[in-house]
């Protein structure tokens, strides 16, 4: 496994990979409270291309920020920096990771091309509607992950429609007819409204998806 | 025989800004590991009252109307917000993290006492989200022009304004490529007075001028604001608006909401008919003729009276 930098703003994001090979990227986007895997998934055993794998920020070798503020959309930025440093990329993200990659799978269609939604810690998120949430400060910690990033990422607002957005924006200008699979055996309500949406597929695990971006 | 023009070449001061006052006091708080930059009008030892300033500003935007309700006899205490003023740049900002560092300074200054606070604009919808999550520390909330309403939408076909979302998103992805090492541009006095007058559209140039002094710092290379500048207008996230009028409806403290006439580009637009069935049992809300998003600075003398009588004497 190899290890590069990539600078977002205030934040240094590690970007690993875990098998070379040439053609387009799988980029890898762990869970919540989790960081890149050591060695490429078996899933991705018939991967050819370079198996890639990102630390979101305050998660693994990547920059703990202090005094916390995360929000799913710093982490789609941090999604973004890996995508434009690999170019274009197939994309399977776990819990949180599925999440920010419906992020990117809908703000830059042309550059991924597939992205598959899978179970995974972080995947629910908090609420749909906005709630009585606790303002609450925590005591520092030295290591990754960050403790605010398991609160507030664990607790960010996911209203179904604001997901379902997103997909419509892959579907309308992927050049795929379905951009999008789901494998989430769980599916909290913007998961759901995301699986009802036309263009996005289902599938009975990730390599079964993969099968289908392959090309 | 010709007279000769002198051309001012000092920066503009206090003395050009009638009633303008610096704060008494001006120190910094350490917020979870983030420096936030605390400034006080009035006497030390009387009543906290505190004053929070609205997305792009800081505290100092207050030297007209903060000394005022501090020669009522509060000690008024405001602060600039992670990213904003003398407070720190961050590596992250949030809504959530604004709250936390407005605890700690309410901590600091309040210990978690209740007391009156007013907010404008952002500062006041955040403070309605305080009131909400943590309502022991308030003994009333006065809001000026920071009740959140339903956005309008375009009356545009659904790829129209699917494609509009697709820009702004691309657009801030793109921005978020290019903040690092980030500066904010340099230029003379002058021309950040000009700058900012774009979103303070009804502030005199004398103002605006004044503000650069203490809102931007002095380089080698011309004067910079100091605000983040990872910070950028516009944006978008699950958030709606309308969600703070949820919260607003079940306040049981003293409320005075305020809303202008004035459209301006910093404002939400907010409808008083959409507002007034969350105003809370006994609350008051208000549609100020004439005057604009910036209310408070434009007639501070006004907004001082009004706020005063409804707050009654320091205790």
């Amino acid at each position: 496994m190899s290890t590069e930098f990539l600078i977002h703003n205030r934040v240094r994001l590690a970007l690993h990979t875990l098998r070379a090979g040439s053609g387009r990227a799988l980029l890898l986007l762990h869970g919540l409270g989790e960081q890149s895997p050591v060695a490429a998934p078996a899933f991705a055993a018939e991967w050819t291309g370079p198996v890639v794998a990102l630390d979101f920020t305050g998660h693994g070798a990547s920059t703990m920020p202090i005094g916390g503020g995360y929000t799913a959309e710093i982490l789609l930025a941090d999604a973004d920096a890996a995508l434009t440093h690999l170019g274009e990329a197939t994309i399977v993200g776990r819990g949180l990771g599925a999440y920010v990659g419906l992020l990117l799978a809908g703000a830059r269609a042309e550059q991924v091309h597939g992205t598959v939604l899978a179970d995974g810690p972080g995947l629910s998120g908090g609420p749909s509607v906005p709630t009585s949430q606790p303002v609450f400060s925590l005591a520092s910690v030295d290591s990754t992950p960050d403790p605010y990033a398991l609160v507030e990422l664990g607790r960010d607002l996911r209203p179904p429609d604001y997901a379902a957005t997103f997909s419509r924006m892959a579907v309308q200008r992927s050049s795929l007819d379905e951009p999008i699979t789901v494998v989430a055996r769980f599916r909290p309500a913007w998961l759901r409204a995301v699986a009802d949406e036309l263009g996005v597929a289902d599938a009975g695990s990730i390599s079964e998806a993969l099968a289908n971006y392959r090309s | 025989m010709h007279s000769l023009h002198v051309v001012p070449t000092t920066s503009p001061t206090l003395a050009d800004i009638p009633g303008g006052r610096a704060p008494d006091r001006e120190y910094r708080i350490d917020a979870g590991g983030v420096g936030i930059a605390i400034h006080e009008w009035g006497d030390d030892d009387a009543p906290p009252l505190m004053l929070a300033h609205g997305g792009f500003d800081f505290a100092r935007t207050f030297d007209t109307f903060a000394p005022l309700l501090a020669d009522a006899g509060w000690r008024v205490v405001s602060w600039d917000h992670r990213g904003h003023g003398d407070s720190d740049h961050a590596h992250l900002y949030s809504w959530d993290a604004d709250l936390r560092d407005a605890a700690a300074v309410f901590d600091h200054a309040a210990d978690r006492r209740a007391v009156p606070v007013i907010g404008h604009s952002k500062g006041g919808a955040m403070m309605i989200q305080l009131a909400d999550a943590q309502p022991y520390r308030f003994a009333s909330l006065v809001n000026i022009d920071g009740i959140p309403s339903k956005r309008p939408i375009p009356d545009v076909a659904e790829h129209e304004r699917t494609k509009m979302l697709v820009g702004e998103l691309t657009g801030w992805l793109d921005h978020r490529q290019r903040t690092a090492g980030s500066q904010r541009k340099p230029g003379t006095i002058d021309e950040l007075a000009k700058r900012r007058g774009r979103m303070n559209p009804r502030l005199s140039n004398d103002w605006l001028r004044y503000l650069v002094t203490v809102g931007a710092i002095e380089t080698d290379e011309g004067w910079r604001w100091k605000l983040d500048p990872s910070m950028r207008f516009g944006g978008f996230g699950p958030w709606r608006p309308e969600w703070a009028l949820m919260r607003l409806a079940g306040f049981g403290v003293p409320f005075y909401g305020m809303l202008v006439e004035i459209e301006e580009e910093m404002g939400w637009g907010t409808v008083a008919d959409d507002v007034r069935p969350f105003i809370p049992e006994g609350g008051r809300l208000e549609m100020l003729a004439g005057v604009g998003h910036f209310a408070h600075i434009e007639q501070p003398n006004q907004m001082a009276e009004r706020v005063l009588e409804f707050l009654g004497a320091p205790a």
